[in-house]
């Protein structure tokens, strides 16, 4: 009895997920105008005016370059510093290392807020202030002990009798390294870049903090909007709907390493 | 995993250590030299000790902000934890229907936080969102904009929506490490449904489960963009969470020695709530 009405409890919750979803699609097919005015389910005239408008105008379209820049930036940043990293806590030990693991996960606990004011003040003094690494740097504030940690536990999976066979071949280190271990790990690098990729992409606080023009991100160019124009409801839900597209595609690419991903323990 | 000992893993290390002090040192110690200082800018400072953190711990207006992110973590971590775990439980274990609740399932954590508000406000508002003109309907009088306990509502009812599905993930990759020999031994022994839950899943799901309620508990206990989209800490301070009534003290007043005692205590708070979870999970993980 409780078996066959199992499927309901899913269904119902991803059509509650699904909902403002809808509803964001609905309104970025409508005009400013018909949102204000008329309450419905569906556009009653169906326009692509607002995309158009992010389109062709390059304050909109700059944005979700800028972002896409730096989270690329910082993804692969992440990635590359946090593999030896994350090989030499899974494989050594050595001088301080729980401490220095530990250090690493309370930056990932640090308030974005505690940090953004500071941060502004470090970058301008250093001259990266509005630029697309300033953003990507700072990322690395929390994606890095993310990458670390995900990282870690994926190579703790593999069985150290790996490396000692490569060595035993006559490998060196770098070679074993780049040629089978990283081969190896390559679901691991994965859903690590999906995660770094992830809290880059979602992050404002200090992205909006640390650019003014030349590297703003889109979330941000989507705050300014409201406030400025007036309250431009069909532009916004446009530019909004848009920056769900990357993390689709990158979901649909992951899909199926992420419950491996989980499965480990780790994120 | 026996590891070797190997001080020139530091080298490996040092990357990373580079990268992350960049970032946490500097600023963070741009932190503590205003919490202990007072400036009229220009770079002059004068000491102050203690007086900001002795400030920030008596004013009403950090109790209140504290009581109320709180209170939010609270609730939060009581709706999305069994919540999560009941969808994971009822969730396919193979076929299409994997794929298909995953990649829609993962869909709110992706999209920016800005937009999830910007995206709740739309769906609130009360003369044209679905949600506020739906309640409106059934004879609710809501105004999230206007009413606590509907700015309370909606803002809850976001956060669940956004991230009830990460709980969902953990959970789900923890049931999926059962091996069916375990539930084919509670059949034998003729377990009911809460027993196999109780001694089989409850138990294997231990260690994700304390990775999400850690998780949700740092998220949920920094949170900012959401509601300062949403709600902007409205009506009046109702919804001003503590990273809120951060930026406001910090950028909107300028009351920067004060606001940096304030940033240590927030740090200090999360981090001892995590360092507990931390080594609780840790003496878990070894008695097995």
């Amino acid at each position: 009895m409780m078996k066959k009405y199992k499927w309901l409890v899913p269904t119902i919750y991803i059509l509650f997920l699904m909902l403002p979803i809808y509803w964001l699609l609905n309104m970025s097919f409508k005009t400013t105008t018909e949102i204000i005015n008329t309450y419905s389910l569906w556009p009653q005239k169906f326009t692509f005016e607002n995309y158009i408008t992010i389109f062709t105008d390059n304050t909109w379209y700059t944005g979700y370059l800028n972002s896409i820049y730096y989270v690329v930036m910082n993804t692969i940043l992440s990635v590359v510093a946090a593999l030896p990293a994350a090989y030499a806590f899974s494989r050594y030990k050595f001088l301080g290392d729980k401490h220095l693991f530990f250090w690493l996960l309370t930056n990932r606990m640090a308030p974005p807020a505690v940090f953004a004011l500071p941060f502004f003040q470090f970058y301008s003094s250093i001259n990266l202030f509005d630029t697309h690494v300033a953003v990507a740097l700072s990322h690395c504030l929390f994606n890095i002990p993310l990458a670390v940690w995900i990282l870690e536990g994926f190579i703790s999976a593999v069985p150290k009798e790996l490396d000692e066979t490569a060595y035993v071949d006559g490998y060196a280190f770098w070679r074993f390294f780049f040629k089978i271990f990283i081969p190896t790990i390559t679901a691991g690098i994965g859903i690590t870049m999906f995660f770094c990729f992830m809290f880059s992409w979602v992050e404002l606080l200090l992205a909006k903090t640390l650019t003014a023009v030349a590297a703003k991100p889109i979330a941000a160019t989507m705050t300014r909007t409201v406030s400025t124009s007036g309250y431009e409801l069909g532009l916004l839900a446009a530019a909004g709907s848009l920056t769900i597209i990357p993390g689709a595609i990158v979901i649909y690419f992951v899909r199926n390493y992420i419950a491996k991903g989980f499965a480990l323990g780790r994120v | 995993m026996n590891k070797t000992i190997n001080q020139k893993a530091w080298l490996f290390v040092i990357p990373v250590f580079i990268l992350v002090a960049f970032n946490a040192v500097v600023p963070l110690m741009t932190v503590v030299n205003y919490a202990f200082q007072e400036t009229f800018g220009n770079n002059v400072f004068t000491w102050e000790g203690t007086r900001w953190f002795k400030q920030i711990l008596r004013s009403d207006r950090f109790h209140s902000a504290l009581g109320r992110q709180f209170l939010f973590t609270g609730v939060i971590l009581f709706i999305q934890v069994p919540l999560g775990i009941a969808i994971a439980l009822t969730m396919p274990k193979k076929g299409i229907g994997v794929s298909v609740c995953l990649v829609l399932m993962s869909m709110p954590l992706l999209i920016p936080w800005n937009v999830v508000g910007a995206m709740w406000n739309i769906i609130a508002l009360p003369e044209i969102g679905l949600l506020g003109h739906t309640l409106n309907d059934l004879g609710f009088d809501y105004n999230f904009t206007q009413q606590t306990g509907d700015a309370w509502f909606t803002t809850i009812l976001m956060d669940v929506w956004h991230w009830t599905s990460l709980v969902v993930l953990l959970s789900y990759a923890g049931l999926r490490s059962i091996q069916p020999a375990y539930y084919q031994a509670a059949e034998i022994d003729g377990a009911n449904r809460w027993a196999v839950f109780r001694h089989i899943e409850l138990p294997k799901m231990k260690k994700v489960l304390t990775i999400a309620i850690l998780l949700r508990f740092m998220d949920s206990f920094m949170i900012y963009t959401e509601p300062f989209v949403l709600t902007g800490g409205g009506p009046g301070n109702a919804t001003a969470f503590l990273s809120i009534d951060l930026v406001k003290m910090a950028l909107g007043q300028f009351d920067l020695g004060p606001a940096a005692a304030m940033s240590l205590i927030y740090f200090f708070i999360v981090l001892l709530v995590c360092w507990v979870f931390y080594n609780l999970m840790m003496r878990n993980e070894t008695q097995g």
